[in-house]
């Protein structure tokens, strides 16, 4: 009697030690028939949402199980309230997936009162980057020599989102090269600064690597746009180089170190290097609520890895993500850590000159 | 010369492309899910568009956009319904189809308003489409030349429209318009960022009122509530009166005017930045001034629909024209349709500047597929209106608990926040106000719509004319005075000039008696008070951010102005006077078995309900209580018409994916869609 149920006993320790090891494999996660909502905290119109709809298809695909996924927009204060809305968000069974851009990052960063999430607190699988090229009207274009020496004294009109906004980098970037641009706020997307750029109400100009292909090539090619510089990429070491969409055209930094009075080092550069960072190698980032289980995260941060290793992948990301990068994974984290990581001082200077200069006040 | 030789052959491409049963198949299909979301005020082709997205990856290019054109097209047709039958603005499309359209209804010509809408639509649509194959190769210089000067003097014009729909005593539709900017300027400023009679503690007001909450709130609100209080059925008579037939020999006897609207709507649509907000405001007020008789208007004119009906299908063929040839998008839709477009077969189709070059079939194909899918929706939609309008035959009291829900439910879609539905209700009350004292609703909407383009552009206008004249003199006067500003001006000038002495004739609420001065009063002081604060609060905007002030403080001191003269006319005239119109002293809403307030309580209570409980079962408690009390029906047939809201509710947010407003209560339970 006792011998058997001690036997029994052992079995049953047995299997449940069996059962033990062999749970996370039981627990593999399997999202089939259910529905993944991707919400993007901006309007259905922006360049977020493009992102999204171009990679949920392929997600889908990728996730075991092949779930649904749909893409949800909770746009309002700039993004500021959706990623609040996230915050509070309870881990789930991987059916909630948040997408973070720019705008997201610089109100964080310029530590905006409106802000109650916390980048940190969340599990990111994915973080893709851009560039940016500024452009001159065929004018002033015909001054540029590699360096801004022959751009001072010029009016510039610059139409702009904001100066708190992914804007920041090319307005400090100018005013950095001595150049007096003033901006005209109010646009409601970059394509509407083209358009002034095209109707000649302004005469300097910035894209988006994309949009820059797609709408501002065709000017160059006609001869009323002079592209002036790019924002340049980060290598491995995360040094300022040549933006690979864009080698013919030379950074921002060549630019400056050609500029008198231009520095690249010092508080003002850093500053600048800081935000730019933060809004272009890595600008887009999917998280999953904090405190998600690490199988969902790795699960996810392996989906997407599949979708990145797809034969045309590199083919059909060019036209709508242009030539960047896309971390999954330990790149992603380490993309998000160099993303938020803006030290004190490039804060505090960002946020002074803000104030000099537009009158900004964040509080 | 170069239409012959690049063109043509361009255009056989296209239509070669198109006429195959496939992609015809593909368009009807379009057609058939865009009627079914268009019925939904809104949401429009939003929704729908972004329901086709995951379809579109790799997808046969023409197929795929056959299926979308054929969705987009047909938004602006199907939102007809809605603001005919229940004088529902189911979009910026057609808010102006309201001002006539509904009066038809009310009289019992629903289905002639109808098709005389829809008549005009195809026509406009087809217009439209003609226009473009010529006009898309001359274009790009033509957008280009609107600056933001002439986009301005454009935005004037629409507001200019205020003086024709200002009613009996013009500073009050100026006031109203006014108060509609003002309205407008509410939140976080475009230019500086200042917040405007709001708060970063309320986060929803930061981003201002939405334009369907708003139009919803002026329009449909008061309607369905005066109409809930007669306890009758929409049309007056219960019965038909004019069939479908009549309404397309309206259309046909006002076809000069369906041309003229047509190439309005092609032409304001074009112009990328203004979209359509204006463009059925300007039809409309070219409708009434070339009208001869205008004492109609706002009563059931049938030009007052074939005007801003023949334009607002015609400006959406307009509008692919800064979509497709700068990859601008002008509206919502329009932005997911750029996103598919790329998603499109090898995604070698691009949208900007290379469109004309690379893809001039793939944009004529575009062009007609909408023309196309606007015959087939015109079609489905006129055979069908007879049917329809049989809705206007129901007794209000069965179909207005319904209507609540719609437009609950349309409201929260916008900011998906209870707070939208709050703002309903207040800017509800506020539209009950201004119909009940005679104040131009139109008007108020048109400030609205208009606010944010007439600061922008000021700012922006200003901002680059400064620098232009820092320059030189000539420069600046050339940036400011080119010569379609000219002509701008000058069509501006006229139509103030013949809108003042016509507006008295334009009663769009009807001739409202006179009586006691007490309650138009207290309404001009809360008007009064609410454009005092405001302005105060728009002063006290550091001068830094001049830009953010400078707007609300002078529309504010002009609108001030008016209030001041109104309470200096109300002082020294009999309780008589037209000043003193209210539609409690006599009339229809005077001799309204149910009283005001008892019927919107009932509108109050579903909002509370579903803050606690959430959307669904507010909604299941709210429509059989309704049905029940209100109603006076059986408990089973109030019972089986709550299910069937109900049902159709979750089918349509199912089919859709979207969410329900949720309530305290499921910040505490979780419970399974649709509950949530």
């Amino acid at each position: 009697m006792s011998i058997l149920s001690t036997l029994t006993r052992r079995c049953l320790l047995g299997v449940a030690a069996v059962a033990v090891m062999t749970s996370p494999a039981l627990a593999e996660v399997d999202l089939s028939g259910k529905t993944v909502e991707w919400v993007i905290p901006f309007s259905e119109s922006g360049g977020s949402a493009k992102w999204a709809n171009f990679f949920a298809p392929l997600l889908s695909e990728a996730l075991p199980g092949s779930p649904t996924v749909v893409v949800k927009f909770m746009p309002g204060a700039g993004s500021t309230k959706g990623a609040n809305w996230f915050q509070k968000e309870k881990a789930g069974d991987g059916t909630l997936l948040f997408g973070t851009s720019g705008s997201t990052q610089f109100p964080y960063l310029l530590d905006d009162p409106r802000v109650r999430y916390e980048y940190k607190d969340w599990e990111v699988v994915m973080a893709s980057g851009t560039g940016g090229v500024a452009y001159l009207d065929a004018e002033t274009g015909a001054k540029f020599d590699g360096s801004a020496n022959g751009l001072k004294g010029i009016d510039f009109i610059y139409g702009s989102q904001g100066a708190t906004r992914l804007d920041l980098v090319p307005l400090l970037a100018w005013q950095m090269l001595g150049m007096s641009v003033e901006p005209v706020f109010g646009i409601k997307g970059r394509g509407d600064g083209r358009l002034m750029f095209e109707r000649g109400e302004a005469n300097i100009d910035y894209q988006t690597s994309s949009s820059y292909l797609k709408g501002s090539m065709p000017l160059v090619e006609a001869g009323t746009a002079v592209p002036m510089m790019s924002w340049g990429a980060l290598d491995a070491d995360g040094n300022i180089v040549r933006d690979p969409t864009f080698p013919d055209i030379p950074t921002f930094k060549e630019v400056c170190e050609a500029t008198e009075g231009c520095e690249t080092s010092g508080e003002t550069w850093d500053a600048w290097k800081a935000f730019f960072v933060a809004g272009f190698p890595v600008q887009k980032m999917a998280f999953l609520p904090a405190g998600t289980d690490a199988e969902i995260v790795d699960t996810f941060a392996k989906a997407f890895e599949t979708v990145k290793s797809r034969a045309d992948f590199a083919e059909i990301s060019a036209a709508r993500l242009g030539k960047y990068p896309v971390y999954t994974g330990g790149g992603a984290s380490s993309a998000l850590s160099q993303a938020i990581s803006v030290n004190d001082d490039a804060k505090g200077f960002v946020k002074g000159w803000l104030k000099e200069a537009y009158g900004v006040e964040l509080k | 010369m170069e239409f012959m030789t690049v063109a043509l052959p361009a255009l056989n491409e296209a239509f070669g492309l198109i006429l195959q049963p496939a992609v015809l198949s593909y368009l009807v299909l379009g057609v058939v899910m865009g009627l079914a979301v268009g019925v939904f005020p809104g949401l429009g082709g939003i929704a729908g568009l972004s329901l086709l997205l995951p379809f579109m990856f790799g997808m046969e290019p023409v197929l795929g956009l056959a299926l979308m054109v054929g969705m987009v097209a047909v938004v602006p047709t199907s939102d007809t319904f809605a603001s005919v039958l229940m004088g529902i603005p189911g979009s910026s499309a057609s808010q102006a189809t309201v001002l006539d359209g509904f009066p038809m209804a009310k009289k019992g010509e629903a289905a002639r308003a109808l098709s005389a809408a829809f008549a005009s639509s195809l026509f406009g649509g087809l217009v439209g489409a003609t226009f473009l194959t010529f006009f898309v190769l001359i274009a790009r210089p033509l957008v280009l030349a609107f600056g933001l000067p002439e986009m301005l003097m454009v935005t004037v014009l629409g507001l200019s429209m205020v003086a024709i729909l200002a009613g009996r005593i013009a500073l009050k539709g100026l006031a109203a318009a006014g108060l509609g900017l003002m309205v407008g300027t509410i939140g976080e400023a475009d230019a500086g960022g200042s917040l405007r009679m709001a708060t970063y503690d309320i986060p929803y007001l930061t981003d201002g009122l939405k334009l369907v909450i708003v139009g919803l709130g002026i329009f449909a609100v008061p309607e369905i509530v005066a109409l809930l209080r007669q306890d009758k059925s929409i049309s007056k008579t219960a019965a038909l009166g004019a069939g479908w037939a009549d309404g397309v020999r309206d259309w046909f006897k006002n076809i000069w005017l369906s041309v003229r609207c047509s190439v309005i709507g092609v032409m304001v649509g074009v112009i990328p930045g203004l979209g359509g907000s204006v463009v059925d405001w300007i039809a409309y007020g070219h409708a009434v001034q070339t009208t001869k008789d205008k004492s109609n208007f706002g009563k059931g004119e049938v030009r007052g629909i074939v005007g801003p009906e023949s334009s607002n299908n015609a400006k959406e063929g307009g509008g692919l024209v800064p979509t497709l040839l700068f990859g601008i998008p002008g509206s919502g839709s329009m932005a997911i349709f750029i996103g598919a477009i790329a998603l499109l077969g090898s995604g070698d189709i691009e949208v900007g500047p290379a469109m004309l070059k690379n893809n001039l079939d793939i944009t004529y194909s575009i062009v007609w597929l909408l023309a196309l899918a606007n015959v087939v929706g015109t079609i489905l939609c006129i055979a069908s209106s007879g049917v329809i309008a049989k809705l206007t035959t129901i007794r209000f009291t069965l179909v207005a608990p319904f209507l609540f829900m719609l437009i609950s439910f349309a409201a929260f879609q916008s900011g998906q926040n209870l707070a939208d539905l709050v703002a309903l209700f207040a800017i509800g009350l506020l539209g009950i106000f201004l119909r009940r004292f005679d104040w131009s609703r139109p008007a108020f909407l048109i400030g609205f719509v208009l606010s944010n383009p007439a600061e922008t552009f000021t700012n922006q206008a200003y901002q680059i004319a400064a620098s232009r004249f820092r320059k030189s003199f000539e420069e600046g006067i050339d940036y400011i005075f080119s010569p379609i500003v000219i002509v701008l001006l000058i069509i501006t000038v006229v139509s103030v000039y013949f809108g003042i002495r016509q507006a008295k004739m334009i009663q769009a609420e009807g001739d409202v008696q006179s009586g006691s001065k007490r309650a138009p009063l207290i309404f001009l002081l809360l008007f009064l008070a609410y454009l005092v604060v405001a302005f105060i609060n728009a002063s006290l905007i550091p001068d830094f951010a001049l830009t953010d002030k400078i707007f609300p403080m002078t529309i504010g001191a002009v609108a001030i102005a008016c209030c001041l003269y109104l309470l200096w006319r109300m002082r020294v005239s009999p309780e008589t006077d037209v000043i003193f119109a209210d539609k409690e002293v006599a009339g229809d809403d005077a001799s309204a078995p149910h009283g005001l307030w008892a019927t919107l309580a009932w509108f109050a209570g579903l909002l509370v309900l579903c803050s606690i409980f959430g959307f669904i079962i507010a909604l299941a408690i709210f429509l059989m209580a309704f049905l029940r009390i209100r109603g006076g029906e059986s408990w089973p047939k109030a019972a089986l018409l709550t299910a069937c809201g109900i049902g159709f509710m979750c089918l349509m947010a199912g089919a859709l994916n979207r969410d329900f407003p949720p309530g305290l209560l499921q910040s505490f339970v979780d419970l399974p869609w649709p509950l949530t």
